[in-house]
């Protein structure tokens, strides 16, 4: 994929979750890589199953969860500094926490005001990783959880170290959150929505500071988000995910300006826009199929406009278009007719594309 | 934090002093007479209502009264035990009821909070569902019935503990009422224990510090027991009033001078003793009161969130 080293490489990965109505089939055969120091988006609407795959990554699933098949192989260098890859899929809850959760691979949630613990001063929630995983004295770790708080931006560490959750604003808890991610010097760290519960100012904000720290700390980035605005600052990397499967991927510029999938086209031409004069907000029809019941061909095919015969009877494979993009889409196949993305996509990408330019 | 828990503590005591006025006035309009009229003539009566003032203005009563309790004098019985000091009369049954029930809350709270966590961590398997089924029948299965059932097998089929409530072996004859007392406490305490850690268990902060590599032991003790304990807290207080104020119908089948006996006494006797029941109507208040301005100030000391705001407000 690009010339760094593939640290988080998920293959063929397939969940499924017992519930009471049935077995929801949620994640069907997902492939993702992500390279040293790079970042990788997941896009697509809710239910998709983006956050559920993260989860498998840091065994979090519900109880309720059952993996099928697949493999998620994460390549570290151990505390010896020997290289090692594991498959995070094959370790106990256990092994995970001791040695991966925190230590090197950490998470920020979506929501800051609920992902704290209320009873516990921020200072303790900061420094419990670096005891867990570093084995810090208590004077060195509240001196790293003080440089923390103020890399994460937060002013007076000092005094908001000896805070609670409670006495903090929901900009500044999601900045405890990422300092508390940051605790134990992961390699990669998975964003879950980390700005959707923000006021939109502090959203460029927490997401520029997130930029930042990768840069200082070299992380490797893994956005979940259903904002495409988010992936356009942010990724290196784009997956688009539908139904449980990821439909296209490719680096940040082929998703946006040389999309091929419907889905894709969709999710771009219902971004709210300055420049287009319709009246209306395009939204993309119908709504994702439930995935209690197996879908038969291309899940997305009864809201695409673009459908074919073929899409109702077979799962298109993906289609290699570039070194770095590909697509689940039938319209790609050799024999499938010529149908480009809708006019009024195209003319809003290609503003946009000028729009890009400007700033290179 | 000292000005909180001193405005509280005023706060309980005004509490207090209004319950003990409105109760003096309903007392005096409760239907009934508070002498054994069967035995006595009007004469007598009326002899023995001047004699304790009753005619006097209702005002001068509570006024007299009030001075009375406030060097701790409740007076003396109206039909019950002869006119001895109520102090005297009552003490020792709030001793009985207190021992009883304080052996009764510890038990029911200790063994509660076990099953509570125990079903907690073993949700959805054997031993949740054997705890879910005691606690169901825990609150189903009144006190009395269950102590009826240890006395019929354990005093009378195995004589092993004593029929009756014996106050010179105190500890091995309330063995029996403390645990049938127990039963309904454990249960609650069980039940409300389970949900709120399975609730907590469920919680973006959870997920938080599993994601940072808690797990086991560490993650119950540090996130989850105290979280869940706060609620727990909560259900707690009602659960030690009634319990310390004694149960009556137990009380009653096990033959002990509590304050649950006593109560039944003062009002279904011969006639209904006014300064019975104002003293125990007042006794149960004061319980009442301390006890949730006990837990109001636990809240403090567990939640973060009362205690800065509490310092924040007043300071």
């Amino acid at each position: 994929m690009s010339e760094n080293k593939t640290i988080l490489d998920i293959r063929n990965l397939d969940i499924s979750f017992k519930t009471h109505a049935g077995v929801v089939h949620a994640i069907r055969g997902v492939n993702l890589d992500l390279c040293k120091g790079e970042t990788v988006a997941i896009v697509g609407e809710s239910g998709s199953g983006k956050s559920v795959t993260m989860k498998a990554a840091m065994g979090l699933l519900d109880s309720n969860a059952s993996v099928n098949s697949g493999e998620i192989l994460y390549t570290y260098t151990n505390d010896q500094g020997v290289e090692k890859t594991v498959d995070l899929l094959k370790m106990s809850k256990k092994e995970l926490r001791q040695h991966i959760n925190g230590k090197r691979i950490a998470m920020v949630f979506q929501d800051p005001m609920t992902s704290l613990d209320p009873t516990m001063t921020i200072g303790k929630q900061i420094m419990e990783s670096m005891f867990l995983h570093r084995k810090l004295s208590k004077d060195a770790a509240k001196a790293r959880a003080l440089e923390l708080l103020q890399l994460v931006g937060i002013t007076d560490a000092e005094k908001r170290f000896r805070h609670y959750p409670h006495q903090l604003s929901g900009g500044m808890r999601q900045r405890v959150v990422i300092a508390i991610a940051l605790s134990a010097d992961p390699d990669i760290l998975i964003c879950d929505e980390p700005t959707t519960a923000l006021d939109v100012t502090i959203q460029a904000k927490i997401l520029e500071l997130i930029m930042d720290i990768q840069r200082k700390m070299k992380l490797s980035v893994i956005y979940i988000t259903h904002d495409l605005g988010v992936v356009a600052k942010v990724a290196d990397y784009v997956n688009v995910m539908y139904a449980g499967k990821i439909v296209e991927v490719g680096n940040v510029n082929e998703i946006f300006f040389e999309p091929k999938h419907p889905y894709t086209w969709g999710l771009l031409s219902a971004m709210p826009d300055m420049d287009t004069d319709d009246d209306r907000l395009y939204s993309i029809p119908g709504s994702p199929p439930n995935l209690l019941h197996e879908p038969k061909g291309d899940a997305f095919a009864a809201r695409n406009q673009f459908a074919m015969t073929i899409d109702e009877k077979e799962e298109p494979p993906m289609f290699q278009v570039s070194r770095t993009h590909s697509a689940a889409t039938w319209l790609l196949h050799p024999d499938a007719p010529k149908v480009e993305m809708p006019k009024e996509l195209e003319a809003r990408l290609a503003r946009a594309r000028k729009e890009v330019e400007k700033y290179l | 934090m000292a000005k909180y828990v001193c405005k509280r503590i005023g706060m309980a005591i005004l509490t207090l002093l209004i319950i003990t006025f409105l109760l003096f006035f309903l007392v005096r309009i409760m239907p009934g007479n508070p002498f054994p009229s069967e035995r006595m003539s009007a004469e007598q009566i009326a002899n023995k209502r001047a004699e304790m003032g009753l005619d006097d203005p209702i005002l001068v009563q509570f006024v007299r009264y009030m001075s009375g309790v406030l060097r701790g004098d409740f007076g003396k019985g109206t039909s019950l035990y002869n006119g001895a000091p109520i102090k005297t009369v009552l003490s020792s049954a709030i001793s009985n009821s207190f021992r009883i029930g304080g052996i009764a809350i510890l038990l029911g709270t200790a063994v509660g909070l076990i099953l509570g966590i125990t079903a907690a961590l073993h949700r959805g398997r054997f031993l949740d569902s054997f705890c879910t089924v005691f606690s169901i029948l825990g609150v189903c299965v009144p006190s009395y019935v269950f102590l009826i059932f240890l006395q019929y097998n354990f005093s009378f089929r195995i004589p092993f503990f004593p029929y009756f409530f014996d106050p010179s072996r105190f500890l091995f004859s309330s063995v029996i009422p403390s645990l049938s007392l127990s039963l309904f406490t454990m249960s609650t305490i069980a039940r409300f224990t389970r949900n709120e850690m399975v609730e907590v268990f469920d919680s973006d902060y959870v997920r938080l510090a599993e994601s940072k590599g808690m797990y086991g032991r560490n993650l119950v003790m540090k996130h989850v027991l105290r979280n869940a304990l706060i609620p727990i807290v909560t259900v707690l207080a009602p659960l030690v009033v009634d319990l310390l104020t004694g149960a009556l119908v137990v009380e009653k089948i096990y033959g002990i001078n509590g304050i649950g006996k006593l109560m039944v006494d003062a009002i279904a006797g011969e006639g209904i003793d006014y300064n019975y029941v104002l003293a125990l109507g007042i006794l149960y208040s004061a319980l009442y009161i301390g006890i949730m301005l006990i837990v109001d100030l636990l809240y403090g000391v567990l939640d973060p969130r009362i205690r800065v705001s509490a310092k924040e407000g007043d300071a």
